[in-house]
């Protein structure tokens, strides 16, 4: 049997954490075949093609398959799944809406946000917010999976050439629909798959201190995150939100501003490989998982941090 | 308009979860138990739209065991009308509960069911999207905002790029995120008074529901601890140890 592998993209592009979930398809089996759901979206199919873990490329094409509608993806998924043992896709927001409604019609217990595949049927998965780690094993004939993009590396976009099978679209579903979509434009990394993460928290006080940490985030050519508090406060805004309930972050360095370190949001960065906290009361639970703590005021150090910065002859990129 | 809304008694978000020595779990015994957080904010939607004249009933409904009934009562006290509890024991998987929920939307024909978007235990996220499905309901994910407007809700939702609103017909399913209201605190005076609410009880097999687990827990384990850091005394130090130590920048 073979894996089938729900494509995430923007009709132009393959989004980043679908070669993740190449990656973690490839683990459950050899024969990884892609499906691609979108509208005019054939530079898609072309690039997916190209990529050497995939084997085939399923593409349907609609109108009403532009917006990602998961009433409207999901169908097509069911009727697609009869020659699957495995149902993949990342455990983002496009996952995490798509992925439940396919198992649910297919009549199988989800597997979500798993981090480690041990066999075809055993995987890892945190529970609590990350603070225990659960092995579990399905015994559904099928398996629907999603998986935390960060724990899988990306894979290979070139080296192959799967052939490209054009299949038919599904219904429309007429009892949703998508309105706008506001995407905030960034220069910067993404967050999910930025090398270095820069996040602000309640200490930043409001929308317009987070100038201290863009100005380093810039420098380092580094993503901007979040603590909850910082964007239920309106500092700034929710795709920035790092933690149980916004994004995980794995990054090579991970610096908290201001943040106390709730487990929740622990939950969304304690994997990073090296953490620094800056905030100024010495016992916020934060410093407990931080390689380098600064205990100090942030509206002094972070202007000291961009200087020093500015002093180094080089930064890696 | 009558409005379904699905809560969940999970580990208090702040107790610091403890795995259990054996490897079966994390303990709960003598720890605090509370509502699922977003559960909260899906309540205090269905009360701010009765409170709007735009509900006329709130149904409080959990599946769990016998102690569930306190998340009920909570949810009473703080406006909802009635409550059902769905008695298990044991683990129920998020299908399960959505095949039970089905059960009980088919009996009572809500045009609305709010939940969170996520349990903090499980942290599975998949209750509502599955519910939808076996409605063959719109479902609208992760909102942050809800407007009614007569027979179609607008729904803003958080996605990872940002914020995206959908209209979907009535009924459907709204599954919520912490950013969606500031939910309230239950007055004395009213959790006197849900005490007197009803609060209906099914078994699964009243319901005709198999609830059997499929996805065995083989075992439960510690995160991986971090290993100790250090406190730099400057900010100079910091850079040069991310520099020459660390070689991150």
């Amino acid at each position: 049997m073979s894996v089938l592998l729900i494509a995430e993209h923007n009709n132009k592009e393959v989004k980043p954490f679908t070669l993740n979930a190449i990656t973690a398809a490839s683990q459950m089996d050899g024969d990884v075949h892609v499906l691609l759901i979108g509208n005019n979206c054939g530079d898609v199919a072309k690039a997916l093609s190209k990529m050497s873990a995939v084997k085939k490329v399923l593409h349907a094409e609609a109108a009403h398959y532009e917006n990602y509608l998961a009433e409207n993806f999901a169908p097509l998924v069911v009727k697609v799944s009869e020659n699957y043992s495995h149902i993949v896709s990342s455990a983002n927001t496009f996952g995490k809406n798509l992925m439940p409604r396919i198992a649910a019609h297919l009549d199988i217990s989800q597997v979500s946000d798993i981090t480690k595949v041990i066999s075809a049927d055993t995987f890892i998965r945190p529970i609590y917010a990350g603070n225990a780690f659960a092995t579990v094993k399905s015994i559904d004939t099928k398996k629907c999976i999603t998986i935390r993009p960060t724990s899988f590396e990306p894979c290979e976009t070139s080296g192959g050439s799967a052939p490209i099978e054009k299949i038919e679209a599904t219904e429309e579903f007429t009892l949703s629909k998508f309105i706008k979509r506001e995407e905030v434009k960034s220069d910067r990394p993404e967050l999910g798959t930025a090398r270095i993460v820069i996040s602000g928290g309640r200490g930043m006080q409001n929308g317009e201190n987070f100038k201290l940490i863009a100005d380093i985030a810039d420098k380092l050519n580094a993503a901007i995150g979040a603590s909850r508090a910082a964007v239920d406060a309106g500092y700034i805004s929710n795709e920035h939100q790092v933690g149980q309930t916004g994004k995980v972050v794995v990054p090579d360095l991970y610096i908290a501003v201001g943040i106390s370190g709730a487990i929740q949001h622990l939950a969304g960065m304690k994997e990073s490989k090296i953490i620094v906290a800056i905030n100024k009361d010495g016992e916020a639970p934060i410093f407990s998982v931080a390689d380098y703590g600064l205990e100090a005021d942030l509206f002094e150090a972070l202007p000291q941090f961009l200087e020093e910065l500015n002093k180094l002859n080089s930064i890696q990129k | 308009m009558k409005i379904l809304v699905a809560v969940k008694r999970v580990i208090d978000y702040n107790v610091q979860v403890r795995v259990k020595e054996d490897g079966t779990g994390v303990v709960t015994d003598n720890v605090k138990m509370s509502s699922n957080p977003p559960d909260d904010n899906a309540i205090e939607e269905a009360v701010k739209i009765k409170e709007a004249g735009k509900a006329t009933e709130i149904i409080a409904i959990t599946v769990g065991e016998e102690k569930s009934q306190e998340t009920v009562r909570k949810a009473l006290a703080v406006g909802a009308d009635r409550g059902i509890l769905i008695k298990t024991e044991g683990t129920v998987e998020p299908l399960a509960v959505a095949k039970a929920l089905q059960k009980i939307v088919d009996k009572e024909k809500p045009d609305l069911v709010f939940m969170g978007k996520q349990a903090i235990d499980d942290d599975c996220n998949q209750t509502g999207q599955m519910l939808s499905a076996l409605l063959n309901w719109p479902q609208a994910t992760f909102a942050s905002k809800i407007e009614i407007k007569d027979k179609i809700l607008e729904v803003t939702r958080e996605i990872d790029e940002g914020l995206e609103t959908i209209e979907v017909n009535l009924p459907a399913i709204v599954t919520c995120d912490l950013r969606l209201n500031e939910p309230r605190y239950a007055s004395l005076p009213n959790i006197m008074k849900a005490k007197k609410k009803p609060i209906e009880i099914f078994t699964a097999a009243d319901l005709g529901v198999d609830i059997t687990p499929r996805v065995q827990q083989i075992k439960v384990e510690e995160p991986p601890k971090r290993k100790a850091g250090i406190k730099v005394a400057s900010v100079a130090e910091l850079v040069s140890k991310l520099k020459n130590e660390a070689k991150v920048i």
